[in-house]
């Protein structure tokens, strides 16, 4: 599938588009294959998310993951900071990012 | 054509058309001329006591050579029309100034207020760019 | 230190006004993010893997108490609790809201602080000697210098959209511990046959993907031709440098293809012309700068008397620790490296407490190490134990400088959009595995990046580690023979690359076979240098 992603423009903060507005959990994200550009054109000119762009992700039994490492820990937090993810009471959330 | 949205000069404007620097070599009475992006604005210098209006293009933000071309020129003696045309931006105009310009010819219109307030912004500067601005340097050793 | 008079303090201010307005604008509507993204890179504001990052400039790395406290509180204030000392002596935030960034600015710039030009093509945050003023081997302090060029290179009009960012580096020892020849211009302060100060300009050095040791490019220029020098240095850069091609368009590229001769010719002639418009502060602003960086009042009566009867305080006295140039006293570094610790981080109440022991036992006055260390510059001999008590408490007491733990690591794939392999965990593992032979090792200088653009300086590690992205894997290269001193050398890739606990098992092998055939009091790269790569080889991939 493919997800839509980039940040908030005012917060900085990974978000995922979940078909009506964007999400901070990447278990949110919507396959957006078929308007992609057009929705990510008409957001980014509603200044909704800054810096967007399309990612391959695979829809698993425990939910959305994007096929590269670099979007799972974007989609996490970073790994070496545990207390810092959007998980941090799960210490095996890290274990379907690396 | 694109119009100067902004000038600091009270001398006439010249009305004819820049022409590119190779055709500038061939036309002994053109006295505007173009530097596009790259070109050596040392070339000009055997020619600046006919030449009343240099034009200089910028083709996006990103691309500085504009600004040493503008300081070569006025270093060199010219105080003729100096112009900034193509992708100029707001944020630049009040560096652009420093290092010469004084004219704009952006490819899109910039907002009044927003480039009252970037000529405008520093009320010192720390470098002699040869623009009639003293340096902070000599304030303090003044 | 530096004190900002009524002009610097202008301009600073201003900067803060103009970025609050473009992010005004930016937020509204009127700048888009192609033409916003050069503005705020300029003050040092990228959108990175998680959220904004914010990089704060410490001008030669040198900070006070205050400013230092300003870090730590802006750390709680705006970011997660922490931040991350940088290999250029800054300081960087990970968790920054855009419509917070100007308020930062503001802060900052009640400390005198800024984040001008700490990224973007322009003229970065000058670097200098983290012992500047301490250290015994220096011909004189070259901090004033940097300030100058400090000033001349904020919002330099000419140069805020050179082809590729530029960072300079001034040094006045011998002993480069600047990375100097690193830099696109890596100066040092010299004395010549007639008892002149000068400068010696080395151009076109840079690590990235083309890593290059920088030519000298003119032995001595006068102190009085400083800036004008310079600035014909960066006006054939501004003119010739390629823009076609990003990973092309550093100097050292420019000096490279158009020959040190003839990139030195057009300077000189670019300089000849330059001397004649007037460009050059009087050396009465030199005259002006350099009484700020006057000695603190040492005590001349300090005793170099030490008790070392605490093993564990002597170990960190002999690691950590560096002869300073008064009697009595002594440069004391605190590591950021704890064991399985992130390189370079520290919390927010370290930073303070950091802050305040500065206060109490350095003159008011801390340095951010290209090691990302931190530094008190001035500490007497007779506070020396009292200080590393306290530092203790607050796990600040790692006593590895220059050891195997000391890593140098980018913040790589784990907060760095550009990155391809994490840094961090790599090196955390190897800090783990080595812990207990830290001392047997001695001084073996290892660098992490993430990316072939080098942040974390793997060229000049004596063991230098790449992170590259092999099939959506993380995968890490391994290189030798590095090194960053006055003996500047770039290291070579071993061979094929590792897993990531591969790496740490072929980082093993090689420091096995240094100790095998190290002789005398030699480091790992004198035996590296003396039996060359192959025997390296072998018991890496044999």
């Amino acid at each position: 599938m493919k997800i839509l992603t980039g940040n908030d423009l005012k917060s900085g903060a990974v978000i995922w588009w979940d078909g009506q507005g964007w999400s901070l959990h990447v278990d949110d994200a919507v396959d957006a294959s078929e308007h992609a550009d057009e929705i990510l054109a008409r957001e980014e000119a509603a200044r909704h998310v800054n810096s967007s762009y399309v990612v391959d992700a695979t829809q698993t039994p425990e939910g959305v993951r994007p096929n590269h490492i670099k979007e799972r820990i974007r989609a996490l937090g970073p790994t070496v900071r545990p207390d810092l993810t959007l998980k941090p009471a799960d210490p095996s959330a890290i274990n379907w990012v690396i | 054509m694109v119009e100067t949205q902004f000038r600091f000069r009270d001398d006439e404007p010249v009305g004819d058309p820049a022409v590119t620097v190779d055709a500038f070599g061939e036309q002994t009475n053109a006295a505007a001329v173009r530097l596009e992006t790259g070109e050596d604005a040392r070339v000009l210098l055997p020619f600046l006591d006919r030449i009343r209006l240099v034009e200089v293009e910028f083709p996006g933000f990103m691309d500085g050579r504009g600004y040493s071309a503008a300081r070569i020129l006025r270093e060199a003696g010219y105080d003729g029309e100096l112009r900034a045309i193509g992708s100029v931006f707001v944020d630049q105009l009040g560096h652009l100034r420093r290092c010469g310009f004084d004219s704009f010819a952006p490819n899109t219109p910039l907002d009044p207020v927003d480039a009252e307030n970037a000529f405008n912004r520093w009320p010192d500067v720390y470098q002699a760019t040869g623009d009639g601005r003293q340096p902070i340097w000599a304030k303090r050793h003044g | 230190m530096y004190k900002y008079d009524s002009y610097d303090q202008a301009m600073v201010d201003t900067r803060v006004e103009e970025f609050r307005d473009q992010t005004r604008r930016r937020i509204e509507g009127t700048l888009a993010e192609e033409n916003f993204r050069p503005l705020r890179l300029q003050n040092g504001l990228y959108l990175q893997l998680h959220a904004y990052m914010l990089r704060v400039a410490v001008p030669y790395g040198t900070l006070s108490s205050a400013q230092m406290r300003m870090l730590g509180d802006i750390a709680d204030k705006y970011d997660r609790g922490y931040g991350h000392f940088t290999t250029r002596q800054n300081i960087q935030y990970n968790w920054i809201k855009l419509d917070e960034a100007p308020d930062i600015l503001a802060d900052l710039a009640k400390v005198e602080m800024h984040a001008i030009q700490t990224s973007g093509n322009c003229i970065r945050n000058i670097s200098s000697d983290q012992y500047a003023g301490a250290a015994k081997d220096e011909l004189i302090d070259p901090r004033p210098y940097a300030e100058l060029l400090r000033q001349w290179s904020s919002f330099h009009p000419e140069f805020l959209h050179l082809p590729r960012k530029f960072k300079i580096a001034v040094i006045a020892s011998k002993t480069d511990r600047a990375a100097m020849r690193l830099h696109d211009i890596g100066i040092e302060i010299v004395k010549n046959d007639a008892g002149e100060i000068g400068c010696a300009f080395y151009v076109g050095g840079g690590m990235g993907r083309t890593p290059m040791i920088a030519p000298l490019i003119n032995p001595f220029v006068p102190l009085d031709q400083l800036i004008t020098y310079s600035e014909a240095c960066l006006r054939v850069y501004n003119r010739y440098g390629r823009r076609d091609n990003k990973y092309k368009a550093r100097i050292k590229i420019l000096v490279h293809e158009m020959g040190k001769d003839e990139y030195t010719r057009q300077v000189e002639e670019e300089f000849a012309h330059l001397l004649t418009q007037g460009i050059e502060p009087p050396i009465a602003e030199l005259e002006r700068i350099i009484p700020y960086f006057a000695d603190p009042a040492f005590d001349a009566a300090a005793s170099d008397d030490l008790d070392l009867s605490d093993p564990d305080f002597a170990v960190w006295v002999k690691n950590n620790t560096v002869a300073h140039k008064a009697k009595g006293y002594v440069i004391a570094v605190v590591s950021l490296k704890p064991v399985g610790g992130i390189p370079g981080d520290a919390s927010a109440d370290q930073i303070r407490l950091m802050a305040d022991l500065a206060k109490d036992y350095s003159f008011d006055e801390l340095r951010v190490t290209h090691a990302q260390n931190i530094v008190f510059p001035h500490v007497r001999k007779s506070d020396l134990y009292t200080l590393w008590q306290k530092l203790d408490a607050a796990d600040l007491s790692t006593a590895n400088l220059d050891g195997i733990g000391d890593i140098i690591a980018c913040p790589g794939l784990d907060y760095c959009s550009l990155a391809n392999a994490r840094s961090i965990p790599v090196a955390q593992k190897i800090s783990e595995r080595f812990a207990g032979k830290q001392e047997e090792l001695g001084e073996l200088k290892l660098k992490i990046s993430g990316c072939i653009n080098a942040c974390g300086h793997h060229h000049a590690g004596h063991i230098g580690i790449l992170g590259v992205d092999r099939k959506g894997v993380e995968n890490y290269q391994l290189l030798l023979g590095g090194s960053e001193g006055a003996d500047t050398s770039l290291g070579t890739i071993t061979g094929p690359g590792f897993s990531e606990d591969g790496i740490v098992d072929a980082v093993e092998k090689a420091t096995n076979v240094y100790l095998a055939n190290k002789e005398g009091e030699e480091r790992f790269l004198d035996t590296y240098r003396r039996i060359g790569m192959a025997p390296f080889k072998e018991a890496i991939y044999g």
